[in-house]
């Protein structure tokens, strides 16, 4: 019971963020939308302004919230390297990641997200039963 | 305003992937396993989210425009074309590589930083490739 108890919270508490960013500004919080803001469009101050408060937030872990299971040992550079250009390159192309369209998309029905969600569970879950 | 109501849901935002676990690959990568030694737990994080996230949208569409600026940006495209198809199944393979998406990716700058830097690295680079291949293609 109580391993399902931190996932839900956090999950609520991210639902709460999309709300909250939604009702006060009108946007979507898609990190990998945001994150592109802040590195490629002329207005770059509130995007860099999310993406450094996301990182200080998710520093929490392991100081503030104790992990369930140690992280991985550190993996090859290759591998990250190889996720990194594929998760960079496939969520500008597809519009969206996990918040945008798993997310917000999925809170809003949008068939768009609905899709893009689908898709990418599916190839994750494949890339896991293959590379595992 | 703006910008606190920014860096606070940021913050927020961090913290709820904290809380949940998804800043450790470890439990993602369990989560995507469902053919191995499945650990459902993240479906809880989806499922809370997205309930919360409705009330949100539902709260939404009673109202004109939102409380700081003058009209909505949510994405009001609908149809499905090849680059959402294509551009989603290359992310959900690089997310099965490592167990990052972009905002765990993020907190493992400083949660551990060892893996941190070269996914996030080849991330900005991977969007840097698509920015820069659109710019010249509109232009």
């Amino acid at each position: 019971m109580e391993t399902f108890l931190y996932p839900l919270a956090g999950g609520l508490l991210i639902g709460l963020t999309t709300a909250i960013y939604l009702l006060f500004t009108g946007k979507v919080v898609g990190i990998s939308g945001i994150l592109a803001q802040a590195l490629f469009s002329k207005d770059r101050f509130l995007p860099l302004l999310f993406v450094i408060g996301l990182i200080v937030g998710g520093s929490a872990y392991g100081i503030l919230v104790e992990p369930s299971q140690p992280f991985p040992e550190v993996r090859s550079p290759i591998l990250l390297i190889i996720s990194g250009l594929l998760v960079g390159y496939g969520t500008r192309l597809g519009s969206g990641c996990t918040s945008g369209h798993g997310v917000c998309g999925i809170s809003r029905l949008s068939p768009r997200s609905l899709i893009a969600t689908a898709i990418f569970m599916t190839t994750a879950i494949i890339t896991v039963f293959i590379t595992k | 305003m703006y910008a606190l109501i920014t860096f606070l849901t940021g913050l927020l935002f961090g913290l709820g992937l904290a809380v949940s676990e998804m800043t450790n690959p470890a439990v993602v990568l369990g989560f995507l396993d469902i053919f191995g030694d499945w650990n459902p737990s993240l479906i809880f994080v989806m499922g809370g989210a997205v309930a919360v996230g409705m009330i949100g949208y539902a709260i939404r569409n009673r109202r004109t425009k939102p409380w700081l600026a003058d009209k909505w940006y949510v994405p009001t495209r609908r149809d499905i074309d090849k680059n959402l198809i294509l551009g989603s199944a290359m992310f959900g393979i690089g997310w099965g590589l490592s167990g990052y998406c972009p905002g765990p990716g993020l907190t493992a700058l400083t949660n551990n930083p060892a893996e941190g830097v070269y996914f996030i690295g080849a991330l900005i680079t991977g969007s840097a490739i698509f920015h820069f291949q659109n710019h010249r293609n509109n232009s």
